[in-house]
């Protein structure tokens, strides 16, 4: 429904063109909750707004629905807004405004009647879960109050697409939960597509089923949820998957027979202590990140393997036998390659 | 001069009864010209105030750099001229719109002429401090550019606004009494030709203290009115 082909941002700056989006290639389904995560200054806001043109794309196409979004004139692109809308970071709401008239407005802006408009915007903040505070100021409510008055406000005009910029990063943990429940509700009962951007990869795994992963412009990894964060293929991925994982790497770097175990659905089971009894092989664990999902573990392990080659061998074939879970030798670490 | 003859219970005596004969309509006279004058002025100067800020490069709806450019030196030199100088610089325009360059209504031109620059470098300033993000949301809205303007930027800069069209009033009013010096009325012409002209100093100190309260009572409002107006502002 959505697609972004080859598409690139070049921005002039006083020290010289900076590319911020080089030749990204993303399809997006209709009904996607999708993420898109990087740290910080990797493109990612500069992305979201080549979606809905606030930033025009140097280079290659938006598609939304077969339609390129840059063949269309101001009014169209307009137009096209209301179907694609937005929320931010710091909630942006009008501060001069009640919540009720920041949630009419972008009804007001497309000529619905007043009384409608009304309605339409109650009945959006009672499903967001604020019709009390229809009359109260931005200023009044706490953060978490004041970005379901945006999701409320992004939905008035009944888009297809909600694009979410940060939109808990100035959340506490609590109310970053609750926000997110409430995009995924808003996603399963009215069928909208949500794209994500985030630096928090805790929010990416909690309500996301596809995500891209940016660095420096570029997408360096794509697909579903559980497979890029079972399976990291790049260490721009892992260290924002993994932060806590690079750490224990660096520490064990120098020497040692290194193995990482990676966790595909496999039923949850003593794998490690298994293997010592079984194969007779300590193994010790320098770093783990995995989550359980029901009885099935996702995630990852890296470990130690004391011995000869012969022991790292039987290692590896003993790990790999188990179904859903996979194994290979892990590289020396480079700790300058994954600085980024 | 001697001040201290200005003060004698003889001339005492006549500042109040010139309190209360010609005061009454020379306030009337400040007042009408100041807000009739600040009334033009919003007129000319808030749209240009909203190009100022709409029409730069990065603005919401750039307009082409000569236009600009334009506007800034036209606003910058109408500002450097001295208000006293420039009332006497477009007499001919005062006579084209009035009829005459004489008295308090022909005094209006060149205060709004005065003033009109100086409101549209303050709704700039007000409009400048509208959060680009509430812009960029409402663009992200399908918001036109005249919707940006009419229902976000100022709606949002109406304390500001406020406070900046306050400050308008009190400078437009000093504005007032320095043309009494050139044919306008009101309390400066009463002062100078009156208190300082024919030496009855009283009356001139008495026109500026009512000058003094006015400029209080309005600025007092205005604060008021600013803060009331601020829903930022309000207790939870």
């Amino acid at each position: 429904m959505i697609e972004l082909r080859n598409l690139s941002k070049l921005f002039t700056t006083i020290d010289g063109p900076v590319d911020a989006l080089k030749h990204i290639n993303l399809k997006i389904e209709k009904g996607d909750i999708y993420g898109i995560i990087g740290m910080s200054g990797a493109g990612k806001s500069t992305l979201v707004r080549c979606i809905n043109m606030l930033e025009r794309p140097t280079e290659g196409t938006v598609l939304m629905d077969g339609v390129d979004l840059g063949s269309l004139n101001k009014k169209q692109i307009q137009e096209a807004r209301r179907r694609i809308t937005m929320i931010f970071q710091s909630f942006n709401l009008l501060m001069q405004r009640t919540c009720l008239e920041n949630v009419m407005l972008p009804l007001k802006l497309a000529h619905v009647p007043t009384a409608q408009a009304r309605q339409k915007a109650m009945e959006l903040l009672e499903t967001v879960g604020l019709p009390n505070k229809a009359n109260s100021y931005p200023a009044q409510l706490s953060g978490g109050q004041q970005q379901r008055v945006a999701i409320a406000r992004a939905l008035a005009t009944e888009p297809n697409v909600l694009l979410c910029d940060e939109a808990t990063s100035a959340l506490d943990p609590k109310t970053t939960h609750a926000i997110l429940e409430l995009i995924r509700d808003i996603n399963r009962k009215m069928g909208i597509t949500v794209i994500v951007i985030t630096h928090q990869m805790s929010v990416v795994q909690e309500i996301c089923n596809k995500v891209a992963i940016l660095e420096n412009g570029e997408v360096v990894e794509e697909g579903e949820v559980s497979e890029v964060f079972s399976n990291p293929r790049t260490n721009a991925t892992r260290n924002l998957i993994y932060p806590e994982m690079t750490e224990g790497i660096e520490m064990f770097s120098r020497g040692g027979q290194h193995l990482r175990v990676i966790f595909n659905g496999a039923v949850t089971e003593p794998l490690i202590a298994k293997m010592a009894m079984e194969c007779g092989i300590a193994a010790s664990i320098i770093g783990a990140s995995t989550r359980s999902v029901g009885d099935r573990a996702y995630g990852y392990m890296l470990l130690d393997i004391p011995g000869t080659p012969e022991d790292l061998a039987r290692a590896i074939t003993y790990i790999s036998a188990v179904p859903d879970v996979k194994v290979q030798v892990e590289a020396e670490y480079n700790a300058e390659e994954a600085d980024v | 001069m001697n001040f201290a003859n200005a003060f004698t219970p003889e001339r005492l005596q006549e500042a109040w009864e010139c309190l209360l004969t010609e005061f009454p309509f020379a306030i009337w006279e400040t007042l009408y010209s100041t807000l009739l004058a600040t009334f033009f002025a919003i007129v000319i100067g808030l749209p240009l105030g909203v190009l100022l800020v709409t029409g730069e490069s990065k603005g919401i709806r750039p307009l082409p750099r000569p236009v600009m450019s334009f506007l800034n030196v036209l606003i910058n030199l109408l500002r450097s001229v001295p208000f006293i100088i420039l009332m006497v610089m477009i007499i001919p325009l005062t006579r084209a719109v009035v009829g005459t360059s004489v008295g308090t209504l022909a005094s209006v031109v060149p205060l709004t002429v005065a003033a009109f620059p100086f409101i549209a470098r303050l709704v700039e300033s007000s409009l400048r401090e509208v959060n680009p993000n509430i812009i960029e949301a409402a663009q992200s809205m399908g918001a036109s550019p005249w919707q940006i303007v009419t229902r976000v930027m100022l709606p949002e800069s109406v304390p500001s606004l406020i406070t900046n069209f306050t400050l308008a009033i009190t400078t437009i009013m000093g504005y007032t009494a320095m043309s009494g010096a050139v044919g306008g009325g009101g309390l400066g012409k009463l002062a100078l030709s009156y208190g300082y002209q024919r030496y009855r100093f009283a009356v001139l100190y008495l026109a500026v203290i009512v000058l003094v309260i006015i400029t209080q009572v309005i600025q007092s409002f205005g604060t008021w009115l600013a803060r009331k107006s601020d829903k930022r502002l309000k207790e939870k």
